[in-house]
């Protein structure tokens, strides 16, 4: 064998955030080999792919709507994956803050008020957050996996949305289509470009963003988070609380997602329907890795992933390729990167003589 | 209720609710030898799904149940490997790469899934057992059944042999327990691995194929639903041993048809149809919590190196 990995002294800085560019490249060779093999012009395919959603104004608005909830959840997520709590059910909190949100929403159907738009705000938070305390009450009171809890109310979640939709909260002259009422103007986010369909809640998401930068990188709380995540029993001898760092890094996650589900019933889809569940919860666990669970990373790297999102459903428009080879692009783009990582930490050497 | 007192229906509902959990029961043993080696694939739902796929379309085409199941065995090794050559070789982040994996499963099955959708295809028959289907009540509900099942039985007693009482089960406990010492006495730590991580994958391939050829037949893009998930958590339920995993599979399968009896039954029940639905996620994660409870229970049970890598530097 004449190459072979050596362990690095110290992790190199420049692969860190070079692996993430070696994935992209990586992917789009992959997807290069996908189109050859589907019989596609693979530059037609990435002409579909990469370029027609953004081509104009319209389109730039649409992936920055895309890319909202992605950053919203992608920024809790990171705040407990810095820490190695693995939160990966933020489509289920994503889904029971649009829950929550909705249900203030038709409580004050009638209300003008400018204050419904806060409540609602909150109430997605709280909704979220609920639903994420539930895998960290476990995790710290009952030892239990917070990744099959957590990922096993998803589920429960899509049966609350269900019920809701098609029981109590149905639009009653819906044509018994298991959806809610539109919601009221007043119900509804302002919309930031007119013409588009982008909301103040992407104001939201970048401000989300740079909270979360501070948090991590400037607060004691997100400090010790940090410790924790990379020498636990370091974080132990320090006396740093393992449960409030369970507590803050699912809590976070949670309440975030629950913003971005009420961000999506208040804004592009303007009630809760039973097809509320769109996935963004998971893309979000890819894009908090790829953005290197770094603010700057997740802008980034949700902009990539909403981008991948629009050429799914382009490709199915004009290539007639069924739109899951958006999430196949996504996932490959996870592969690579977590494959390209082995170079932060080793580098190939070519091997001298056999030992 | 005296509808369940009924002992006509004590066969069908035993029958289906091993029905129910054999896809449990196959993907979780193959997770579980690849656990006892110390590796935690968190991506059995995206290899049941390829599973599941590749089955489908390779029976539809030949014809043959047997190369259905085959490929999909071959499909889920492969997607392991994939996984294999990023923790084992490259030394990833096991959690993350796992998440890949259920992650892209899913969404390669969607889309290569995709053009199969409307097609059903015969369902496989039932193999009595002669005599012992004769058997009143629990004959029919344990010996007619289709052929993957009793192999699920095989498979848990290969399985519980294999690990506790073949040398190379010992071999394959030791480098789950301590990589470093078996490194040290001369077994190759990685190699192993990816023999038991593959053995999962196959697995859960398998378990993927009952699903579209046996269960149900026919595919559909939620057709795992979270299986491979509660799959996982079977593994922890059942203390990482095969007989305790395959009874658990078996509650969780009495659980999942329990729910669909009372919502077919046309009881006159004031409880929504979604609120039963939920059940058996419920139920996944009651369990977790009462075995999880005594932190003894995990830490004594558990592989030592779950999880974590290892790198022998020679």
């Amino acid at each position: 064998m004449p190459l072979r990995f050596e362990a690095r002294a110290e992790a190199s800085a420049r692969m860190r955030y070079g692996s993430p560019l070696v994935a992209v490249l990586l992917t789009v060779a992959g997807g290069l080999v996908l189109f050859i093999l589907l019989g596609r012009n693979p530059l037609h395919g990435f002409r579909v792919f990469f370029y027609d959603p953004v081509k104009d104004l319209y389109g730039v608005s649409e992936l920055l709507l895309k890319a909202t909830p992605l950053m919203l959840i992608a920024t809790g997520l990171a705040v407990g994956f810095r820490a190695n709590v693995w939160n990966i059910g933020a489509e289920g909190q994503f889904l029971m803050g649009a829950v929550a949100a909705t249900g203030v929403a038709l409580m004050f159907h009638d209300s003008t008020s400018m204050l419904v738009l806060p409540a609602m705000l909150v109430a997605g938070a709280i909704g979220g957050a609920a639903w994420a305390a539930i895998p960290a009450f476990l995790k710290t009171r009952c030892n239990t996996s917070e990744i099959l809890v957590s990922l096993m109310l998803v589920y429960v979640a899509q049966f609350v949305v269900s019920w809701v939709v098609f029981g109590p909260w149905k639009d009653p002259q819906g044509f018994n289509f298991p959806q809610t009422v539109m919601f009221a103007d007043s119900a509804l986010l302002p919309v930031l470009i007119p013409g588009t369909r982008l909301t103040v809640a992407f104001l939201i998401a970048i401000a989300a963003l740079v909270a979360g930068h501070f948090f991590m990188t400037r607060s004691y709380a997100g400090f010790q988070m940090q410790v924790t995540g990379q020498a636990e029993a370091a974080a132990n001898y320090a006396g740093f609380s393992g449960p409030r760092t369970v507590w803050i890094g699912l809590v976070a996650g949670g309440a975030l997602a629950g913003v971005a589900g009420m961000s999506e019933v208040a804004g592009p889809m303007g009630q809760l329907t039973d097809h509320a569940s769109s996935g963004y919860g998971f893309a979000a666990i890819i894009v908090a890795f790829v953005g290197r669970l770094s603010a700057l990373g997740i802008f980034f790297a949700s902009l990539l992933m909403a981008l991948l999102y629009m050429g799914g459903e382009q490709a199915q428009q004009h290539l007639n390729l069924p739109p899951a080879i958006g999430q196949v692009f996504q996932g490959m783009l996870l592969f690579f990167l977590l494959g390209a990582d082995v170079f932060v930490n080793y580098r190939l050497r070519r091997s001298r003589a056999a030992p | 209720m005296t509808f369940a007192m009924d002992a006509s229906l004590v066969t069908p509902i035993v029958s289906a609710s091993i029905v129910a959990g054999t896809p449990l029961v196959i993907a979780a043993l193959g997770e579980l030898v690849t656990e006892k080696s110390g590796v935690l694939n968190l991506g059995v739902e995206g290899m049941m799904a390829i599973g599941a796929v590749t089955g489908f379309v390779a029976a539809q085409h030949s014809g043959s149940t047997i190369i259905g199941v085959l490929a999909a065995m071959v499909a889920g090794a492969a997607s392991a490997l994939a996984f294999a050559i990023l923790v084992l070789d490259l030394t990833a982040n096991q959690v993350a790469s796992g998440l890949a994996l259920a992650i892209f499963g899913v969404g390669l099955a969607a889309f290569a899934g995709k053009p199969y959708e409307s097609v059903v295809l015969p369902p496989v028959r039932a193999l009595p057992i002669p005599l012992l289907a004769d058997i009143p009540l629990l004959g029919p509900a344990l010996f007619d059944q289709q052929w993957l099942v009793y192999f699920s039985w095989a498979l848990c007693a290969g399985v519980a042999w294999f690990l506790y009482r073949s040398r190379a089960g010992l071999v394959l406990r030791a480098v789950g327990e301590s990589p470093a010492s078996a490194h040290a006495v001369g077994y190759r730590v990685i190699r192993i691995r990816y023999f038991a991580t593959m053995f999962g994958g196959a697995m859960a391939g398998i378990a993927g194929a009952f699903l579209s050829l046996f269960y149900t037949p026919m595919w559909s893009e939620g057709l795992v639903a979270g299986r491979g998930w509660i799959a996982l958590a079977l593994v922890v339920f059942g203390t990482w041993r095969p007989l305790r995993v395959l009874v658990g599979a078996y509650l969780f399968g009495g659980v999942l048809i329990a729910q669909l009896f009372v919502q077919g039954s046309g009881l006159p029940l004031e409880i929504p149809p979604q609120l039963l639905s939920s059940l058996p996620y419920i139920a996944t994660v009651a369990v977790l919590v009462i075995i999880s409870r005594n932190p003894n229970t995990i830490r004594l049970n558990s592989p030592v190196s779950l999880g974590q890598p290892y790198r022998p530097d020679a």
